[in-house]
């Protein structure tokens, strides 16, 4: 893969049906078993219908490696997924504070952190989402441009921009 | 045992105790989970008292049940049962929340509520620590704002107790609503602000123990099962035939409002006196207008046939509900004479947050709406108001007075059977033959005059849940739409809507083998397993009480109002002939192993090792 076809998982909130299908999937490809709690993508529901995928976006100044003290978090040449070393990892959490959208979270019974690992330029999750026909989440070209950092926002950030589109803006207050 | 998390958690609320407890690996086998499990439970710890049980006492038990297929079949149900305030007997009443996959995850494989507490309560999980919580703060308020209150404490409490996890996900919940709190028999466990357990009235049964709700997070992963690689193939398969149902994908039951109308004409009009309709103003198109989200399920379904309905201008403006589904505009809609989506979301909406069943509820504001177009209920028994068919304003309020028990709502809240018995009594006149019900619990939207719909004529006779349109008695007992193939879906426990094909329906007998490593044939199944959940259900029925008691066979019928001819439509003179009515009793009995009078056998309890059952049936077969 060249450079310039770096792929990156766009997010669409307001067609998210709440399966969680990429929980599902995602879990099964890294734990080998249905684990919604230490799935790389999460969906948040902080209001029902507004449901959440949340996962890494690839920042391109990536903080969340420069902030890691274990030397323990990568860039992968391939797909500029940013790679935990299980081995280094402390989950000492100065990862989680350093993502705008506090998006790493650490494994449940594991001691260290999980981000998402684009499945080596695979992602199941976005295979999952179209097989169901939701496009909530979808592969699209990855470009020289800032806007994908602006997608890591908080659940209660995002939620509120989606709850606005959705119910109305009387709704943002309910977060 | 794999699917199992292999321990469930029991709950003494009057004393405020938590342990944990198995059961043998014979039991499950035997009983599965959910549903099957919940008639073994109550049978043994109640069966011996049973009569003397006020299902909205102490002595009551309440359960939320997993099974081993929960998580792994695609779409999610929990089982809530108990003794029923509706019937009296046992309703496995299911609903679609993540709290059945955190439970799994947690460790639990549900949950055994006893006793009753002294204050409002709800119950707090995360994986193996458990707490008993004040609920007093919360007590009081709607589905919505309960939900909002449970969400914030809850990731409160994980953020602060369990630091360095990074964001904590919502943890799910189901709670009761003000219906719930002031233990009317139309009162749902609800989840999601839209999902409810509503037959059997499970939410009074939270209510009368002051439980509110319960909340958890289980942070482990689905328990093992004895075949991944084949358990995943089989839910693949099965995924790929609900891909392929696009119509209901689509829409969900949501087009059916006007479809079950026009085309089956089976939905209740104006309190069943009619079924068939033709409003074009109730189509899926106008519906369609109103959703804003096209696809919305629950964890893990290929589905997802819910929509989300908001109303964004107008009187009705900020009600927020799913779809509505088919019978929430049914019983919601043209069973009050409303025929737009704006009035009937709203309905749906208001139902959603006093934390009412849509069904129940809508089958009694009929039932009222009739008695006042009669002149039998007038403004004066309404606190004023004008209960026209289509006064949606009015109904609403009828609604409200239901939750909080007012004025005549203090009679409707006891349901519609109840409600008719003692409105006779007032009025000193018989208005029984208006309530739609069977059993004590309001029958679902579908009615069997025209038999162009579902179920037959033994359907909700000789149900073991009375009027529930899930769970309908069939001939021949393996049929597709079986009261005993519906008790392998409410054990399993799983979303029926995921098991309409009869490949995905074949399927579930690999995925019972594939998850638990049980070999269980159809033969098995039809002919030993679920016979012995039906019969201890139909025996819990027929012993019933406190209150009411049903009589063997005399009770096994459809309500008066489907013996008079359908007034309109392409099936116009059409009624319930009471001669095949008999028959198909008849029928039903022989082939289910019950006798004449719809007893269960001696020898057929005796085939089933349920000796116990068939002593508890001696006094009931010489009095009858």
């Amino acid at each position: 893969m060249s450079e310039t076809e770096h792929i990156w998982i766009a997010r669409d909130y307001s067609k998210c049906s709440g399966c969680r299908r990429c929980e599902i999937v995602c879990s099964l490809s890294h734990e080998g078993k249905i684990w919604p709690e230490a799935s790389r993508v999460r969906v948040f529901m902080l209001v029902p219908g507004v449901e959440i995928p949340h996962l890494c976006v690839q920042c391109s100044d990536y903080p969340c490696v420069d902030a890691c003290p274990a030397d323990a978090l990568s860039i992968d040449r391939q797909t500029e997924a940013v790679i935990v070393d299980k081995e280094k990892c402390t989950a000492c959490g100065r990862c989680v504070e350093a993502c705008p959208g506090k998006i790493p979270y650490m494994h449940p019974t594991e001691n260290y952190a999980v981000i998402c690992d684009l499945c080596g330029g695979k992602p199941k999750c976005v295979e999952a989402c179209a097989e169901g026909g939701w496009y909530a989440l979808e592969i699209i070209k990855r470009e020289d441009t800032p806007t994908f950092e602006l997608f890591a926002k908080t659940p209660e950030e995002i939620t509120r921009n989606v709850i606005r589109k959705l119910y109305g803006e009387e709704w943002e207050e309910a977060v | 045992m794999r699917g199992y998390a292999g321990k469930f958690l029991e709950v003494d609320l009057s004393a405020g105790s938590i342990k944990e407890l198995k059961f043998d690996d014979e039991v499950l086998r035997q009983y599965i989970g959910g549903r099957g499990l919940a008639v073994k439970i109550l049978w043994d710890r109640l069966g011996g008292k049973w009569e003397t049980v006020d299902p909205l006492g102490p002595e009551n038990i309440l359960l939320m049940l997993t099974g081993p297929l929960t998580g792994y079949a695609p779409g999610v149900r929990l089982c809530v049962s108990g003794k029923s305030p509706q019937s009296n007997g046992v309703v496995g009443s299911t609903l679609a929340t993540e709290l059945a996959i955190d439970l799994k995850c947690a460790g639990y494989d549900g949950i055994i509520f006893t006793g009753e507490a002294e204050k409002p309560v709800y119950l707090f999980i995360k994986d193996s620590d458990v707490e008993i919580k004040d609920a007093s703060h919360i007590w009081g308020k709607d589905g919505k704002e309960t939900l909002k209150i449970l969400v914030k404490e809850g990731r409160e409490e994980l953020e602060s107790r369990y630091k360095q996890h990074g964001l904590w996900k919502d943890p799910s919940a189901v709670y009761i609503g003000p219906a719930g709190e002031n233990k009317s028999r139309l009162a749902v466990v609800a989840a999601k602000w839209v999902h409810a357990a509503g037959y059997g009235g499970y939410g009074a049964v939270m209510g009368s123990k002051k439980l509110k709700a319960v909340v958890a997070k289980g942070t482990g992963p689905l328990p093992d099962v004895d075949d991944m690689e084949r358990t995943l193939k089989v839910t693949d398969e099965l995924l790929k035939i609900n891909f392929k149902r696009t119509v209901f994908r689509r829409w969900g039951t949501g087009y059916l409002g006007y479809d079950v109308g026009v085309n089956s004409s089976s939905e209740p009009v104006w309190n069943w006196q009619e079924e068939w309709h033709d409003e074009k103003s109730f189509g899926v198109d106008q519906f369609e207008r109103i959703w804003v989200k096209p696809y919305w399920g629950d964890f893990g379904c290929p589905k997802t046939c819910l929509k989300i309905a908001v109303i964004k201008s107008g009187p009705f403006k900020g009600a927020i509900t799913d779809n509505p589904d088919y019978e929430n505009q049914a019983y919601l809609g043209t069973n009050l004479g409303i025929f737009t989506p704006e009035g009937n979301v709203y309905m749906t909406a208001l139902i959603d947050d006093l934390g009412l069943c849509g069904i129940q509820t809508g089958n009694v504001l009929g039932f009222a709406g009739e008695l006042y177009q009669r002149g039998i209920l007038t403004k004066d028994d309404l606190d004023g108001l004008d209960l026209k068919w289509g006064n949606v304003e009015a109904f609403a309020s009828l609604a409200r007075m239901i939750a909080e028990r007012r004025g005549i709502g203090n009679i409707l809240a006891e349901g519609t059977y109840r409600a008719a018995l003692k409105i006779s009594e007032l009025k000193g006149v018989d208005v029984l033959k208006y309530a739609v019900v069977a059993k004590g619990i309001g029958i679902g939207a579908h009615g069997i005059r025209s038999e162009e719909d579902y179920p037959g004529y033994e359907s909700y006779p000789c149900s073991v849940q009375g009027g529930d349109h899930t769970s309908v008695a069939r001939l021949p007992i393996n049929h597709e739409n079986s009261e005993l193939r519906v008790i392998l879906y409410d054990s399993g426990v799983l979303c029926w809507f995921n098991f309409f094909d009869t490949e995905a329906q074949d399927l579930i007998w690999d995925l019972l083998e594939a998850v638990t490593g049980w070999k269980i044939t159809p033969e098995d199944w039809f002919g030993t397993t679920a016979r012995r959940i039906i019969h201890i259900q139909r025996t819990l029925l027929l012993l019933g009480g406190p209150d009411v008691r049903w009589k063997p066979k005399l009770d096994d019928d459809v309500p008066p109002r489907w013996y008079e001819p359908l007034r309109k439509g392409p099936y116009k003179g059409k009624a319930v002939d009471p001669e095949r009515i008999e028959r198909a009793r008849s029928e039903y009995y022989e082939a289910i192993g019950w006798d004449e009078k719809g007893i269960p056998k001696s020898e057929e309890l005796r085939r089933l090792g349920l000796d116990d059952v068939d002593k508890r049936l001696e006094e009931l077969r010489r009095s009858t």
